[in-house]
């Protein structure tokens, strides 16, 4: 019954979702008022429908109710609970459904909360959500429905990947979801405005705390997949310029390029076509990115044919939004004029750096990922990978660090430069100690490692400028987040440069006893012992890593093998084991065994790796989220709400 | 001694043209689900799907148990050596995997590359010679740093395009803007 329950509400919620896309329509083109008053209801009824109904599909992942066929093929009964759960959404169906609940969720929030926009802009933005939902909605229900039921129900299921098995799936994808689904209300908001012809401050305003909130979380999510990555792969890599991975960076980089401008829109009312071309833009990304991901057509033209239905609908889809979006877009750009100017020395002339900086690195990743692509398509095999990105997207990323070094130091609207020249030798100075200290001491340091440092140096001391000669105390909250946001980038560049530059490697087959030196760490190799799992057997080294100083630490790396489940091939797994110290890790991976010739002990592969401050890495990326959350807390005026309450409460008490 | 089950890929001579004709097992991996070996394609994180949909991971053949080569996993004695394989390596493509290079894949045949790369390394061959020797052998697709030619001179020169009209739009904007500020005042 369950399961026939989630596919009645699913139903239910995409007729509501109808709802409000007709009712908000027939609204805006001047019928009755009353139809206007239909649409916020519908909207949140909508949200919490389609959360009850992914809450259904948990309840039968948790039940493990082989009798769905999207349970039988991704769950097994013996699976840990916490995987149980988060099986619901590692995979096709479940992620959609996962999809359109945080896309409910936030059509919700925005029915709910929203005061400040003009009502038809309002329920133009709703309108425009609910159209989104809709088409997801009809991809979910005709072609990728959760809650099949199977005619016969299996014994037990297959079990989900033993890779996808670790508590990365459990938060990763919901937090890179909300962030790209939340782009969503940002792209609904520019099409109800761009309806409404209300485009300026407010729009703005409204639109920011979204803007930045996805961006939040599409930071969290990139970060954590990316330390997901580095420890599950086994081999240490932190970023590849893999197409999947570059699709949920394209986002971010309209995401960073849109919250930049849409301050400026908000601030000063300027760059208005540009903020609304960026948030159509952002969520945009977000569709083509599942689309590329979703349809298959990653892998190559030739697979693309694994599921041409679920592609085909997709691009349907997205051809309908995107194309719709941008042709409103051009409809109304006479209407929308740029707003006010600014000279090119000025806070909001950095900005436009900046974006166009930030724009242009989402072409290249963009180019590089979908070229190989249309070059098979015309019969040229290529691969764009590091050396494509390092070398192209490298340079651009250090001259737009260098503008936000730059930007804030800049006033509104015109400045002389004098704040900025006078707070520039401290960071310029701070760069140069770091590039000599490189050359001199740093021995073989590559190019782009090497100004990377630099880069990051001179943004360290720089980002902290704008609060230099402040009342700390009084700072408003956004600009303590851009400060911070801004050191996580210098935190972050530190962290790839050193990572590059000064990694340590060692493979070797090492018997029991043998001491393995990498950097300045002596590993000895005590020897390997079997271990059993909930759910899978492993072979646990056991090696004792001693530092010059005399401690000594013990990291137990695992070979894990997953038997196969109702039919399925056994797959291994390494879980590397690391030692996180002041400067850096220490990453150690057991590998096979190597028989010996004379037939005595057996050896084993142990991979070793020294990385220095690699963790700087993950630390910029938590900083630079903290920032942004900094930020929208201080533009969400929960504090200035509080205190005028607080001051109106004080009034009343001493009131006669 | 641990058996290995499952191995991503196939044995070395079975080269890159396995790629094009082994879409059918990406519709296998949506039927059974999970049955892939220790070569995962590298941004599965991003999407827990992705490994399910696509993945060109066949299960072992007898062949595969045969150990590794010397080198696949074993460093250059010379550190200049192997920092010099260690870089090659890096632009290569595991052409058995997906967004792996050859340096940090476990699949049996990036094993076999990397025992090429650093035998010829040791041997004395420059990495540019051992790089076209490869690409001679599988074509562009083994390299992740693609020629400058005809079919690649849009990738190398779009993001450049792209800025200068960029620029040139913006930097319009600023000069239009102060004339006009300079008429107001």
């Amino acid at each position: 019954m369950i399961a026939e329950l989630g596919l009645a509400l699913l139903w239910i919620a995409a007729a509501l979702a109808c709802l409000s896309l007709v009712a908000g329509a027939l609204f805006l083109r001047g019928g009755p008022k009353d139809l206007a008053t239909l649409v916020r209801p519908a909207s949140v009824a909508q949200g919490v429908l389609t959360t009850a109904a992914f809450a259904l599909l948990i309840a039968l992942f948790v039940r493990s109710d082989m009798s769905v066929e999207l349970v039988a093929r991704n769950s097994n009964s013996l699976k840990p609970m916490l995987f149980k759960v988060a099986g619901a959404w590692g995979n096709h169906e479940g992620s959609m459904l996962l999809w359109l609940t945080i896309l409910g969720i936030s059509g919700a929030l925005v029915a709910i909360f929203e005061r400040r926009l003009r009502e038809d802009t309002l329920v133009a933005t709703l309108a425009a959500q609910a159209a989104l939902s809709l088409g997801f909605f009809a991809f979910l229900l005709f072609s990728s429905n959760p809650f099949k039921r199977l005619p016969v129900a299996p014994p037990d299921g297959q079990g989900l990947n033993p890779l996808l098995q670790d508590p990365g799936l459990a938060f990763h994808p919901p937090t890179l979801y909300v962030g790209y689904v939340g782009l969503s209300v940002a792209f609904s908001f520019a099409v109800g405005a761009l309806i409404t012809r209300e485009i300026g401050p407010a729009f703005a305003r409204a639109m920011r705390p979204w803007v930045l909130g996805s961006w939040i979380f599409l930071t969290l999510g990139i970060t954590a997949g990316s330390y997901w990555a580095y420890y599950e792969l086994g081999w240490g890599g932190w970023w590849f310029w893999d197409p999947v991975e570059n699709v949920s960076l394209v986002p971010w980089l309209a995401g960073a390029a849109l919250l930049h401008s849409v301050a400026v829109t908000a601030t000063r009312n300027a760059l208005r076509a540009w903020t609304v071309m960026l948030a159509v833009i952002g969520f945009s990304m977000s569709m083509v990115g599942t689309f590329i991901v979703r349809s298959g057509l990653l892998t190559s033209v030739h697979s693309f044919a694994v599921d041409p239905e679920r592609g085909t609908f997709l691009l349907v889809l997205m051809a309908i939004y995107i194309g719709g979006a941008l042709s409103l877009f051009a409809l109304r750009a006479g209407s929308v004029a740029e707003g006010k100017k600014f000279a090119l020395l000025s806070r909001e002339g950095s900005l436009v750096i900046n974006n166009l900086l930030l724009t242009t690195i989402l072409a290249l990743v963009l180019l590089g990922t979908l070229y190989p692509i249309v070059a098979e398509a015309m019969g040229e095999k290529i691969s764009v990978g590091p050396p494509y990105y390092n070398r192209v997207a490298g340079p651009l990323a250090l001259i737009l660090c260098l503008v936000m070094v730059a930007g804030p130091l800049l006033a509104w609207r015109k400045d002389d430069g004098k704040k900025l020249w006078s707070r520039l030798p401290l960071a310029i100075f701070a760069g140069a100690a770091v590039l000599f200290g490189l050359i001199l001491f740093g021995g073989k340091v590559g190019l782009l490692p090497l100004l990377g440092m630099t880069v990051a140096g001179v943004v360290a001391v720089a980002s902290l400028a704008p609060l230099w000669g402040r009342n700390l105390r009084r700072t408003p909250l956004p600009t303590w987040g851009m400060v911070i946001a801004h050191f996580g980038v210098a935190i972050c560049l530190a962290g790839m440069g050193a990572e590059s530059a000064f990694i340590k490697e060692r493979l070797v087959a090492a018997a029991p006893g043998e001491v393995v030196k990498v950097a300045d760490f002596a590993v000895k190799f005590v020897g390997v012992k079997p271990v059993a799992g909930p759910n899978y057997t492993a072979i646990e080294g056991t090696l004792i890593a001693a530092t010059p100083s005399g401690q000594s630490f013990t990291l137990r790396p695992e070979a894990r093998t997953f038997p196969g489940l109702m039919g399925t091939a056994p797959t291994e797994t390494n879980e590397a084991a690391l030692l996180t110290r002041p400067g850096g890790q220490l990453y150690v991976v057991l590998g096979q065994p190597v028989p010996s010739e004379d037939g005595s002990a057996d050896r084993y592969q142990l991979r070793l790796w020294w990385k220095p401050l690699v963790w700087w890495i993950w630390l910029g990326g938590a900083l630079i989220a903290v920032g942004a959350a900094l930020s929208m807390l201080g533009r969400a005026q929960l504090l200035a709400i509080w205190r005028a309450r607080r001051a109106r409460k004080a009034e009343e008490r001493f009131a006669p | 001694m641990r058996e290995r089950f499952t191995r991503c890929g196939a044995p070395a001579q079975a080269g890159a043209h396995l790629l094009l004709k082994r879409s059918g097992a990406a519709v296998r991996l949506i039927t059974y689900g999970p049955e892939m070996g220790p070569c995962l394609r590298r941004g599965t994180w991003v999407f827990g799907l992705a490994v399910l949909l696509s993945g060109l991971c066949l299960p072992a053949t007898a062949q595969d148990r045969l150990p590794p080569a010397p080198y696949a996993y074993q460093q250059l004695k010379d550190p200049a050596e192997e920092a010099k394989a260690k870089a090659l390596m890096e632009e290569l493509r595991c052409l058995v995997c997906q967004g792996q290079s050859i340096a940090d894949s476990d699949a049996p045949l990036a094993g076999d590359m990397r025992h090429e790369v650093r035998s010829k390394i040791a041997a004395g061959e420059s990495p540019a010679a051992i790089k076209t020797w490869l690409v001679a052998r599988y074509g562009n697709w083994v390299s992740y740093d693609p020629p400058f030619d005809g079919a690649t001179a849009l990738l190398w020169f779009g993001p450049l395009l792209f800025l200068a009209v960029g620029g040139w739009l913006a930097f319009g904007r600023f000069r239009r803007g102060e004339s006009e500020e300079g008429s107001e005042g």
